[in-house]
């Protein structure tokens, strides 16, 4: 048997203006073909504007483990939200 | 822009090019070598389908519907190059056939986009088909041993068919030697990168120099037709 | 302290992989509260959460089985492309086909972000190891059975799915969200193929009922075994692969079709069809479960057919697959079509984060509701599971 081709994740713009997003995976022999075949397969009705393609062994991914440590701080860092904020009434565009 | 609109019955041999490329690519349902190229195939034979009604459309006055035109029309009244019917064979024949196909199709519905309406959507469709067989004769061309064997086999044995897809059709205002010398480079181009001979053999027999043209096909043909048609032609009158 | 982490995988660590095990380890009782609590809270598991084993090997049982189902499935309806009797039903036909591929890859995506390759998947199918639905080892012998199909086969399939797509494991539920959205005109297809038959000629009127004659009784199996049979049923709705029971579904499709067929001017092949006024269902008659199992253990009429071609195919096919791993291996250097991503600014770590969703996720189809793998192997009598051993052959 030989080896399988490998496996690339592919991101899809739907249209312009938004940003690529991850729609699936597939398998092809390399990038031309990866895109090609994304193209046939994730937009053959017209789903998409843009494609990327990318290995999938190319991706680092933080871990479900690290979620606390990794996403935690974020949480008890409200000044980063507009609605910390008290604005008077009657104050507007703000 | 002011040229007139070619005859109808010169848009037939494009409408039955089409179809019938696509009913062998058709074929290919289930049996493709990886499932990523099902889809491939299956979008190149609905393009062409696509192609081949629209181009019927514009017929209906003179041969009737689009059914009428593709199921109860008799062989000899098909007017597709030899090219297109020939059988899928192994996928590099598949892929050869295209090439040699897409090749020829797409500058010359991009010659004729200015009095077809369907050319210019059609332009674009057959882009990506050459495109798709380009990057497969690379990489087949190029890929193993075998794959090079059976490549190179292909494009012997179709070469001879080439020939006919440069036969002028009545009808069409097409600059068939500029087409034919384009087509050439590019072939002789992408062989080149794959590691492919251009084949040297004759491309314009006697039986093969515009006859699909003119009516004049292939025995593998006949049995396309009778598969094509008999549902169709065992049920007269009937609505589908 | 054991770190607990789940079992290394075939598929490469980078996206949707498998942890890496580097991250602060967490015991075996969080971890396991931790799934629950997500289960329960009718949140999405995602591939690189921790899971039990089972419900690892569960899943990708049933969405291989899913899988094969889609690939095998494109025959007996690949059947007819050549014969379609006009352009506007070949154009339907073929693109149906085409998206029974399309839908095929989904899944093994899917599947593959257990750690389980499709290579492994596929081999496992030619091998008779693990199965695909056994609708699809029955024959198409007329155009008519193209409509049977689409109405029925793919009726009870959508029956089966759309409920999927709440389905507890992502990316499951997230393929089936696209295919449930693409399916949408494959059940309706079929139908208006037969409406077109039922309208039409004598001979045509015939062709119609014979279809669903023969498709009927298949189509009701494709809910899998009573409930009462139907071992794995129980621990896939705790987990909510699954949400609701075999006989649940079932009796939802013959209640759907009974007035579809009327309009459609077909009879249903069962004399003990007749309202429930109490139940407020349609009773129906006794399923042959023997029939079922006789097919499911390869003794349908088309199984050797189907399998074979599906061989035949995939050992054809290998020549090319070897080309172009040569030629992209002797091309390593010359990566892409010379465009990389656009621009580092855009690539922000919400693009290349794994719990993104789909682009195409739009909503389910309204319609209908139940889940479970199509009619798949009775629960139990199905292949061995993909087991991490095997994994490791990769």
């Amino acid at each position: 048997m030989s080896a399988e081709w490998p496996l690339w994740e592919v991101f899809v713009r739907s249209r312009r203006g938004l940003s690529h997003t991850h729609a699936g995976s597939l398998h092809a022999p390399d990038a031309q073909m990866a895109l090609r075949n994304a193209r046939d397969l994730f937009t053959r009705r017209s789903e998409g504007v843009s494609l990327w393609v990318v290995p999938s062994d190319e991706i680092t991914a933080s871990s479900p483990d690290e979620k606390d440590p990794f996403f935690a701080p974020a949480a008890d860092k409200p000044y980063r939200h507009p609605t910390f904020y008290e604005v008077p009434e009657g104050v507007r565009n703000l | 822009m002011t040229s007139p609109a070619p005859p109808a019955p010169a848009t037939l041999p494009l409408g039955d090019d089409a179809l019938i490329l696509s009913h062998r690519l058709g074929e290919w349902a289930g049996h493709a070598p990886v499932l990523e190229e099902e889809v491939a195939l299956a979008n190149i034979a609905l393009d062409l389908l696509g192609q081949a009604r629209a181009l019927y459309a514009g017929l209906s006055d003179l041969l009737g519907s689009e059914d009428e035109i593709a199921f109860l029309r008799e062989e000899r009244a098909f007017r597709n190059c030899q090219l297109t019917e020939q059988p899928n064979g192994d996928f590099a024949h598949t892929i050869v056939r295209q090439l040699f196909f897409s090749t020829y199709q797409q500058p010359l519905f991009a010659q004729l986009s200015p009095v077809l309406p369907l050319a210019a959507k059609a332009v674009r469709e057959t882009a990506y088909h050459r495109d798709h067989a380009e990057q497969w004769t690379l990489r087949l061309g190029d890929g193993t041993e075998e794959s090079h064997t059976r490549t190179q086999r292909a494009a012997d044995t179709l070469w001879r068919y080439t020939g006919e897809l440069f036969q002028p059709v009545e009808g069409l205002e097409v600059d068939w030697p500029g087409l034919a010398e384009e087509w050439h480079a590019s072939i002789g181009d992408v062989f080149a990168r794959a590691g492919l001979t251009v084949p040297a053999g004759p491309s314009e027999g006697a039986w093969s120099a515009g006859a699909g043209r003119q009516g004049l096909h292939t025995e593998p043909f006949g049995l396309l037709l009778a598969e094509m048609q008999h549902l169709h032609r065992s049920h007269p009158g009937a609505a589908w | 302290m054991t770190p607990v982490t789940s079992p290394p995988r075939g598929r490469a660590a980078g996206a949707d992989g498998p942890p890496d095990g580097s991250g602060p380890g967490l015991e075996a009782e969080d971890v396991q509260a931790a799934f629950d609590a997500a289960v329960a809270a009718d949140e999405r598991i995602e591939p690189r959460d921790w899971m039990p084993d089972t419900y690892r090997s569960t899943l990708v049982r049933q969405i291989a089985q899913h899988a094969h189902s889609e690939i095998i499935g494109m025959q007996p309806e690949a059947n007819w492309i050549t014969r379609a009797p006009s352009l506007r039903r070949k154009a339907i036909l073929m693109a149906k086909v085409q998206d029974e591929a399309g839908h095929g890859l989904y899944l093994y995506g899917a599947a593959e972000t257990l750690g389980t390759s499709r290579d492994e998947l596929l081999d496992k199918l030619h091998a008779g190891r693990q199965k695909y639905s056994s609708i699809f080892n029955y024959p198409t012998l007329t155009w008519a059975d193209v409509g049977a199909i689409g109405w029925l086969v793919d009726g009870a399939a959508i029956t089966n799915q759309v409920p999927l797509c709440r389905c507890s494991y992502g990316p499951y539920a997230r393929a089936m969200v696209r295919i449930c959205k693409e399916e949408s005109f494959h059940q309706r297809q079929g139908y208006e193929l037969l409406l077109a038959l039922t309208r039409g000629t004598e001979a045509q009127r015939a062709m119609a009922q014979d279809a669903v004659d023969r498709w009927w009784w298949p189509s009701l199996m494709m809910f899998g075994p009573p409930d009462d049979e139907s071992s794995h049923s129980a621990q896939s709705m705790a987990w909510k692969i699954k949400r609701h029971s075999n006989d649940e579904l079932r009796q939802r499709f013959v209640d759907i079709c009974v007035p579809q067929a009327e309009a459609l001017g077909v009879t249903l092949p069962d004399p003990e069809l007749r309202w429930n006024e109490e139940r407020g269902h349609w009773d129906f008659g006794a399923i042959d479960w023997q029939e079922f199992r006789e097919v499911l253990k390869g003794n349908g009429p088309c199984n050797e057919q189907r399998l074979h071609r599906r061989r035949t195919a995939h050992e054809n096919g290998a020549w090319v697959r070897e080309a172009a791993a040569a030629h992209a291996a002797k091309h390593t250097a010359t990566h892409a079509t010379g465009h990389t991503a656009d621009h580092a600014a855009d690539r922000t770590a919400a693009d290349r984060d794994d719990r993104v969703e789909p682009a195409a996720a739009g909503p389910a189809q309204p319609n209908t509701a139940p889940d479970t793998a199509p009619d798949t192997a009775p629960d139990g009598a199905g292949a061995p599971s993909a087991s991490r051993s095997t994994r490791s052959r990769a």
